[in-house]
């Protein structure tokens, strides 16, 4: 533990959080409000700023000025506690993602642990409790419903979370994330492997149950992120607002940004995991100068960004799962075809070793 | 009568759902794309894009006064508009013009004449109903204050809404 160490750490958690992840997640309301108008035929929040670019402060000025009402009938304790336990596990999973390679000899992930999607994934079903603990602390019947639907659906998706992304651990054998992003720089990305040898038939083959696993620890992260067509714990047209009812200013606000939060982290992600990271075709990475380590964060985000648009798509075009179908869904459906994924992964890999 | 509703049997490629998602995306995503390139027609941005120019001619706005070729406010305080108001909008107080005056033989003016913008409700009937073409809706149709009294469309307001209108009203001539 040299002071390098921490101070670089220090500069890459502000770094990552103040400067990308938050404005991130403001700029993603307005991105979700400008995508669902333009597929509605509408141009949207258009007013504050050129193309409405300043609407996310307008929105988070608003919300600050709210009155913070706490009801009487509430847990307050936990009433309070579950906004933080919404938005701070969607925070925190960002830390083992490799967000770019090296500027200037540091490498560009907070914590580089060796156990990297167990983190991930101990952390993000953290993000369950903010959502039934606020069904509970606010002690009236539709936040509580809200709560209990969330906390079995996202136990139900966990499954098939864990499950699709096996046969990513069983071909590149370490659970560290840096790991993958360097044998997708090597062998091409997971669903695409254009890299390297890509004649070799062996690689498309193994690609195949790739996509397979793509699509279930997709649909997964839509259940995990609560997002439509999964979005039952706050389907508003059925429980008022599920489990944020009860809240209002800037902890409701909370609620909202913590779904943005773990949107972006779910897509950064399925990028680390399935689309090579940082990596991007003929871009060298951060040891060839420093401007080539910025272009390779960008690459990140960008390819971020454009699955957060995808999020948003699928958000504006699916109508919502009746709660059977998604339950049915999830165990009769995901969790055998992950399972069954990780077989013929497993098989590939005897085959061709 | 009870009704049973009639569940068509899927066949296996619409129960997996899928060529139903990815049509249903590929629609949204044409959506967006249009609007993207500018070539959905979006309703009408109103406080910078305004009717005024596509108002068809019968369009009932503000009513106003209006004052004929020689300046003169036409109403002659007869009340009829008064009467007629569905609301009871318009109040009328009745002046009378000197016996020296040009315009004696018309008796009366109006020596205030308002409209509470607040009651009307643009139906037109004082427009009919007056028999000296002196009052007329116009295509104002924004009328906003911030009080009651704002509201309150007293006679120079009247007057400035509603202009000078050409015609043949043939009351004020002297031949007559």
């Amino acid at each position: 533990m040299d002071s390098f160490f921490i101070a670089t750490s220090l500069a890459k958690i502000i770094g990552i959080l103040f400067v990308v992840i938050l404005p991130m997640v403001a700029y993603a309301v307005y991105a979700e409000r400008r995508v669902s108008a333009f597929i509605q035929d509408r141009p949207g929040p258009n007013r504050v700023g050129p193309a409405g670019l300043f609407q996310p402060i307008a929105d988070i000025s608003k919300l600050l000025f709210k009155e913070d009402f706490t009801p009487r009938h509430v847990n307050t304790f936990y009433y309070w506690l579950a906004p933080c336990l919404a938005m701070v596990p969607a925070i925190i999973t960002i830390a083992v993602v490799p967000f770019g390679s090296t500027l200037l000899g540091v490498p560009m992930v907070i914590a580089d642990i060796n156990v990297g999607i167990l983190y991930v994934f101990a952390i993000a079903s953290l993000g369950v409790y903010g959502i039934v603990l606020a069904g509970w602390a606010s002690n009236s019947k539709y936040p509580f419903l809200g709560g209990v639907r969330s906390s079995s659906q996202m136990i139900s998706y966990e499954l098939s979370l864990g499950l699709s992304v096996i046969p990513i651990f069983l071909v590149v054998g370490q659970l560290r994330l840096t790991e993958v992003v360097r044998y997708q720089i090597e062998h091409g990305w997971m669903i695409a492997p254009f890299v390297g040898d890509w004649t070799n038939p062996a690689k498309w083959l193994l690609a195949v149950p790739m996509i397979i696993s793509f699509f279930v620890f997709m649909i997964a992260v839509f259940a995990e992120t609560n997002r439509l067509p999964f979005d039952l714990p706050e389907a508003e047209q059925e429980l008022a607002g599920g489990y944020h009812t009860e809240y209002s200013s800037m902890k409701f606000a909370l609620f909202f940004l913590g779904e943005y939060a773990a949107m972006i982290t779910g897509s950064a992600v399925i990028v680390t995991l399935f689309f090579g990271g940082w990596h991007f075709p003929r871009i060298p990475d951060g040891s060839h100068g420093w401007i080539f380590g910025l272009i390779n964060i960008a690459v990140f985000f960008a390819k971020v960004a454009a699955l957060l648009f995808v999020f948003m798509w699928v958000r504006w075009t699916l109508p919502r799962f009746r709660y059977d179908q998604l339950m049915r869904l999830g165990w009769l459906f995901f969790f055998e075809i992950a399972l069954v994924n990780i077989f013929i992964v497993a098989a590939i890999l005897a085959f061709i070793r | 009568m009870a009704y049973t509703v009639p569940r068509p049997k899927l066949n296996w490629r619409e129960r997996m759902y899928l060529p139903a998602i990815v049509a249903g995306m590929a629609i949204t995503i044409k959506h967006f794309k249009n609007m993207i390139f500018g070539r959905t027609k979006v309703t009408m941005q109103y406080p910078e894009e305004k009717w005024d120019s596509s108002l068809p001619d019968h369009y009932r706005g503000a009513p106003a006064l209006v004052r004929d070729a020689d300046g003169r406010v036409r109403c002659v305080a007869c009340q009829l508009c008064e009467f007629i108001c569905p609301p009871r909008a318009i109040k009328i107080i009745p002046g009378e013009i000197p016996a020296t005056d040009r315009f004696a033989k018309v008796e009366k003016y109006p020596e205030e004449f308002d409209i509470d913008m607040i009651r009307c409700i643009f139906c037109g009937m004082c427009e009919e109903v007056c028999p000296e073409q002196a009052i007329f809706l116009r295509k104002d149709y924004a009328i906003t204050g911030f009080t009651r009294e704002d509201m309150m469309h007293r006679k120079d307001k009247l007057l400035e809404i509603g202009g000078v209108m050409h015609g043949v009203v043939l009351k004020w001539n002297e031949k007559k």
